[in-house]
């Protein structure tokens, strides 16, 4: 509650400073205000507290998630310095909107209420449809904004149609008293709530992209100013999968046998077309789009095979995935900046110049493909044997090909830094750049090598 | 309110549930079939109202007043959607001078 204000009045803090013209007041106060929510945020550690009858829960699972969300954003700051160095216009709008989304995502983790589910999804949403077409000049913004936008608001419609349908059979929009009512009637549920339970999972599934939802990701990520896809890929998505967790461990685990069929098959659908298709991509950011689907595959994983393990598997994994995902994006900035373009071949030789910036790309690579022992390699690795536990066999050998696969596309750009001819550029990252990435690597390995402790925080 | 509620639960639930049905799936057609903006824009509108409707009829029945507060939260996530929406289709129609959605195709499955 205290983090979702604190994200809100920071971002009405920096309004206020774009009204009075000190933008280079913006990036401090906002690297300054995350640390203050992340605090806000893990003071409720241990205290389950609710707020307002219920509608918002805060207890240990919420918090660890709104922390990574928190710190992800805070990582993905790190480079907006570099990233708009160029632009003359005042960003204030950009930056305030970015932290409205975070808000909104935070309260997609922290619900207890149907109505704080929708409310934190559309604050998420409404806050991404502006800033997928905040490069107002470029057509390709243009058309992702649009893309989005329409799909959005279609499938929000889905969504809401879903929740409605629920309300109306179960009585109430509460979480704790759906739970009760799908307790009660397990044996004999009314075709009103399973029709909501499948139109919510559709709403949901478009949100993650889940195949075969998923159609909007890629367009949507290339036309997106890049820093702004890192947050897409990373924050929207781990928010996503969460509440997609949150909803079914906490309401519909009595009733597992009615929707375990429908989120097996489309877990397996989004690792496979997820991985086979990121093969045929022609540049880095399309196949990171593709690769983000097929992590929410993998993330999948957790909804199903829930149990005592399964919400520390998945945390390490949202970690995991994100610190990875924002290195290869901010490798993605630099490449963008130099060549104009991030297709592979613009990659070809640049480990010449700049060792450290491909030693950065190829750890956080071979993190998402899941190469021991890297923070990738551990987070599947217990994501897959709590599945097993569970007795997921054949889930776990589908999702191990699928990432078998993916170090098909995964090594294309390692492959043209190393050992193919380029120009020779020299990639312009600043210090604090530098320093940045250094740091991200370091925490992939950190990750990797004590992972227990953030399994075991929850 | 009770007298309210006894007749508005004289028409029974099935014939609101099949309204409101019926209308969000003549939105779902118009997002489906229409190639302009404005107009699938409108037909998501005729989506969300007909939930509306929906909430509205389930919360009397229920003698539970959530479901209508959870209306008025709708109504203004609406109103935000359409704001964005609307500004978004005049930036496209500034670069592009048309908001038919088929001449966006710059980006490509």
């Amino acid at each position: 509650m205290l983090t979702i204000i604190a994200l809100t009045v920071l971002g009405v803090v920096i309004l206020a400073e774009g009204m009075l013209g000190k933008k280079s007041w913006h990036l401090p106060t906002i690297l300054v205000g995350l640390l203050v929510a992340l605090v806000l945020a893990l003071y409720g550690w241990n205290r389950n507290l609710h707020y307002y009858n219920s509608m918002l829960v805060v207890d240990n699972t919420s918090i660890a998630f709104s922390s990574v969300l928190i710190f992800t954003t805070f990582i993905i700051f790190m480079f907006a310095g570099h990233y708009y160095k160029d632009v003359v216009r005042p960003l204030d709008d950009i930056y305030a909107i970015l932290i409205f989304a975070l808000a909104g995502s935070v309260m997609m983790t922290n619900f207890g209420n149907l109505i704080i589910l929708f409310l934190g999804i559309e604050t998420l949403s409404i806050a991404l449809y502006v800033l997928a077409g905040s490069h107002k000049e470029a057509i390709t913004s243009n058309e992702a904004t649009l893309k989005y936008f329409l799909m959005g608001s279609f499938l929000s419609g889905f969504l809401l149609f879903g929740i409605a349908l629920l309300y109306g059979a179960s009585g109430s929009l509460n979480m704790d008293e759906i739970s009760r009512y799908t307790l009660r009637e397990a044996g004999h549920l009314s075709p009103i709530f399973r029709t909501g339970l499948f139109l919510v999972i559709i709403g949901l599934a478009f949100k993650i992209a889940i195949v075969p939802f998923h159609f909007w990701a890629p367009d949507v990520y290339e036309g997106t100013p890049t820093l702004l896809t890192a947050f897409m890929a990373t924050v929207v998505k781990v928010a996503s999968i969460v509440a997609l967790f949150r909803l079914f461990s906490n309401c519909f685990s009595s009733i597992r046998e009615i929707w375990e069929p429908t989120l097996w098959i489309l877990a397996v659908l989004t690792i496979l077309v997820g991985n086979f298709t990121g093969i045929y991509q022609p540049n880095l950011k399309r196949m990171l789009a593709y690769s983000s689907i097929s992590h929410s595959g993998y993330m999948m994983l957790a909804v199903l095979a829930f149990s005592a393990r399964s919400s520390g598997s998945l945390l390490l994994y949202a970690a995991a995935y994100s610190v990875a995902t924002v290195t290869a994006f901010g490798i993605l900035i630099l490449i963008r900046g130099a060549k104009g373009n991030d297709l592979y071949t613009s990659f070809e030789g640049i480990a010449k110049k700049n060792p450290l910036e491909a030693v950065c790309l190829t750890i956080a690579l071979l993190s998402l493909t899941g190469i021991p022992p890297l923070a990738g390699f551990m987070a599947k690795y217990y994501l897959f044997t709590t599945a097993l536990e569970q007795g997921y066999l054949w889930l776990v050998i589908l999702a191990v090909s699928g990432s078998a696969i993916s170090v098909a596309y995964y090594f294309k750009p390692i492959v043209a830094m190393y050992l193919k001819e380029g120009d020779g550029i020299k990639l312009e990252a600043g210090f604090a750049f530098k320093t940045h990435l250094i740091f991200l690597t370091i925490l992939t390995l950190v990750l990797g090598l004590l992972p227990v402790f953030l399994i075991n925080l929850l | 309110m009770n007298s309210i509620n006894a007749s508005l639960q004289f028409v029974p639930i099935s014939y609101y549930l099949f309204f409101c049905t019926v209308l969000f799936c003549i939105g779902v057609t118009g997002v489906l079939i229409k190639r302009n903006a404005l107009l699938i824009l409108m037909s998501v509108e005729l989506m969300i109202n007909s939930i509306n409707l929906l909430l509205a009829a389930f919360s009397t029945y229920l003698n539970d007043p959530a479901g209508q507060i959870f209306v008025f939260f709708i109504m203004v996530v609406a109103a935000a959607e359409v704001a964005i929406g609307l500004a978004i289709i005049v930036v496209i129609y500034r670069t592009t001078h048309s908001i038919d959605i088929d001449i966006l195709n710059k980006l490509k499955w």
